[in-house]
């Protein structure tokens, strides 16, 4: 298993994670659709889990690992908070839409 | 006796207290009662002052230090010596007979109580300037007096013209007392004091520059100037008129404007050092003296004619400074104190029996209706004219005696000019007013009547010192007795001046100037009691009388010259430093910031992606600055 993973050079995993978090970012941005942007704060999560985990596996130090559970586990609690907010503003505006929660504005 | 002597001054300032606190509430006959009291008491111990120092000499009296500053010793303290305590005596006495006067002349005016809180507030600061043994104290009542007169002078301060005749009369007279200022600077300067007795006491011992002494003197000259109303800075005096006619008697003609000549008298040793500055003084009052009573020849507001006498008389007693007749000059304005006051307090009489009308044009024919005003009138006139035995012809005489001997004949023969002038203004006021038909509406003739006592007691009081003043100082060659007491008296702190002439001289000169005033008198009499010699109204006047009759436009010049370009000069300082600089500056901070504010509020949508952008847009850059 960790031969295979070797054979792949560290560029290609820094290239695939690096593509995976503009993905998100620029998911973020431009969607304007709540669930979308939170899927798309995941995916930014998880392009730098990827990341963690090669580097892991190529120093072979356990610690980037340890680190995954972690951001895996803030992730999860996250996703819960977030999609319990989306809830009840969806509840209350009929819509997911970010952009109208404009409230505080002025 | 010393302990007496602060009581004098700080009496009329305690009237000035309670009738400026309590006035209000007080009725008139209590307000009057304090008012003249404490004069009254003030004049009374100056006359014990009187006795103590022709027996016993100057009293000092130090009441505490102001401060002392690195050299500069500023003293509250009396010196009351033989020039002070006349001058007391002439300020508490004529000022205690016109307060009196003033119950009767104010009895129906609302701001009765302040008038008489602002005349004794004047009684105080005059003898403090009188008093004070340093010029400091000098300057304390000098300053004093110039705020009391403007206080007085626009007393009907809801007459716009009266105000500004007010602040004519405090403006002109700070520019004088710019001079006297720079003359202390000086004086404290080259003498490192400001006490009269230290600084003439160190001249025989220093040596100074004649330019230092001159200049001191001309300095302090050019305050006296400002008081005591020389050209250049005489217009405010005849525009003071516009206050009532007690505080024009009082502050305008017996005593403040005379402060000039208190101060020249008592600088008489660096004047007597100085014959530039004596020449200048001089020449300046001999100016004064003919153009005022030229421009008198042609008024015809009565308290005008009496106000450029004043200036008039006050420049013939410059002359005598001039000439070395210090004691002289003193001599005149006691004298001229008596007149004077005497005849302003009649011209508020004829104007209180006219209900408030001063042309002469629309009186005549008033000597019925007000005998005892005529009669004072026609003493007051007939003494200032200087008609034999009363009191303006020894001190007018003394003083053309001296300019025939220390001038020469031109300056004797201008003197005389300008006293002759005086006997012909004088004259036509008297006629004007007093004979012929009565000028005014039926209205005015009915209500024509004489004044009550508190003001004809007075004016007959003043009648009986312009009668008798003279006898004061008589000179030698007449045997009167007497002789020459007052020069005696001022000897102790001017010494004796004597005219050289011989007596025959004497009588020669004496014979001339008083056979002028008689005849001017008697051909007078029977030129303005005619009907064709009543002054015309102002629009038919024409040529030299028209330009006497507008003062020569003096106050027209002045103002093109001085007042308008400085109105626009501060118009444009007004508006391009203040309100476009200073403002400018201010506003624009303000404005600015404002600016900015509403810039960045737009930041502040309050739409998510926007932050978001910002935010990533943020760490792109950071991450590009660290790696590029």
């Amino acid at each position: 298993m960790l031969e295979i993973i070797r054979q792949i050079p560290i560029d290609y995993y820094v290239w695939l994670s690096t593509a995976l978090f503009c993905i998100g970012v620029f998911g973020v941005l431009i969607r304007r659709n709540a669930i979308v942007v939170l899927m798309c704060v995941e995916l930014m999560l998880n392009a730098v889990n990827l990341l963690l985990a090669a580097f892991s596996t190529y120093l072979s130090d356990a610690q980037g690992q340890i680190m995954v559970f972690f951001i895996m586990v803030v992730a999860a609690a996250e996703a819960a908070v977030g999609l319990g907010i989306l809830v009840m503003i969806y509840r209350n505006t009929k819509s997911t839409d970010i952009s109208l929660l404009d409230k505080l504005r002025n | 006796m010393d302990s007496l002597i602060p009581l004098i001054p700080f009496l009329p300032f305690l009237g000035f207290v309670i009738n400026g606190l309590f006035g209000k509430k007080l009725p008139k006959s209590v307000v009057g009662m304090i008012g003249s009291g404490v004069l009254l008491v003030s004049f009374l111990l100056s006359v014990m002052c009187f006795n103590e120092v022709g027996t016993g000499g100057a009293i000092r009296v130090q009441l505490y230090n102001f401060f002392t500053v690195d050299g500069l010793q500023a003293d509250f303290g009396f010196l009351v010596d033989h020039l002070s305590v006349w001058m007391m005596l002439i300020v508490t006495g004529i000022g205690f007979l016109i307060h009196v006067y003033s119950i009767g002349y104010m009895h129906n005016d609302d701001g009765f109580w302040k008038f008489f809180a602002y005349l004794n507030l004047f009684i105080f600061s005059m003898l403090l300037l009188i008093m004070g043994n340093n010029f400091l104290m000098l300057f304390f009542g000098w300053e004093g007096v110039g705020l009391c007169s403007y206080l007085l002078i626009g007393f009907w301060y809801t007459n716009k013209e009266y105000g500004k005749a007010a602040r004519k009369a405090f403006i002109m007279n700070r520019i004088g007392d710019l001079g006297l200022l720079l003359g202390m600077f000086m004086i404290f300067k080259m003498f490192g004091s400001l006490n009269y007795e230290d600084i003439f006491g160190s001249l025989a011992s220093v040596r100074l520059d004649p330019t230092v002494i001159t200049t001191i003197c001309i300095l302090l000259f050019i305050g006296a100037m400002g008081k005591s109303a020389q050209i250049p800075l005489y217009t405010w005096l005849p525009d003071a008129m516009a206050g009532p006619t007690p505080v024009s008697a009082l502050i305008h003609a017996a005593t403040m404007v005379t402060a000039g000549i208190y101060l020249v008298a008592r600088c008489n040793p660096l004047y007597s050092l100085s014959p530039d500055a004596m020449h200048f003084v001089a020449a300046v009052g001999l100016a004064t003296c003919i153009f005022a009573a030229i421009i008198g020849l042609r008024q015809n507001d009565i308290k005008k004619v009496l106000a450029y006498s004043t200036v008039s008389q006050l420049g013939l007693m410059f002359v005598a400074l001039g000439m070395g007749a210090y004691a002289s000059a003193m001599f005149h304005v006691t004298t001229h104190a008596f007149f004077k006051a005497l005849l302003f307090l009649a011209a508020g009489s004829v104007i209180h029996g006219m209900g408030g009308e001063q042309d002469i044009r629309n009186m005549g024919g008033l000597r019925k209706a007000m005998p005892i005003t005529f009669w004072v009138f026609l003493i007051g006139t007939f003494a200032i004219s200087g008609f034999p035995f009363l009191s303006g012809f020894f001190s007018k005489d003394e003083i053309f005696a001296f300019t025939y001997a220390h001038g020469g004949k031109v300056w004797w023969g201008l003197a005389g000019f300008g006293a002759m002038l005086t006997a012909i203004y004088m004259c036509r006021l008297l006629y004007l007013t007093f004979f012929g038909e009565f000028r005014g509406t039926s209205e005015q003739e009915h209500h024509l009547h004489e004044s009550p006592a508190t003001m004809t007691v007075p004016l007959a009081i003043l009648a009986g010192l312009s009668l008798a003043g003279g006898f004061l100082n008589t000179p030698h060659f007449l045997h009167l007795g007497n002789e020459q007491w007052l020069a005696h008296w001022f000897s102790w702190v001017i010494p004796i001046q004597e005219v050289h002439l011989g007596e025959a001289t004497e009588w020669k000169l004496m014979t001339f100037t008083t056979t002028l005033a008689v005849i001017i008198i008697i051909v007078s009499y029977f030129i303005y009691t005619k009907k064709s010699s009543v002054p015309v109204p102002d629009a038919q006047q024409s040529g030299l009388t028209r330009l006497i009759a507008n003062k020569f436009y003096v106050d027209e010049i002045y103002d093109f010259l001085f007042v308008r370009p400085i109105e626009k000069i501060s118009r444009l300082f007004h508006y391009y430093v203040d309100v476009q600089g200073i403002d400018g500056i201010v506003n624009g901070v303000g404005t600015g910031v404002q600016k900015l504010g509403a810039g960045f509020r737009k930041l502040q949508n309050g739409n998510i992606e926007y932050y978001l952008i910002g935010m990533v847009a943020g760490v792109v850059l950071l991450l590009l600055s660290l790696f590029l």
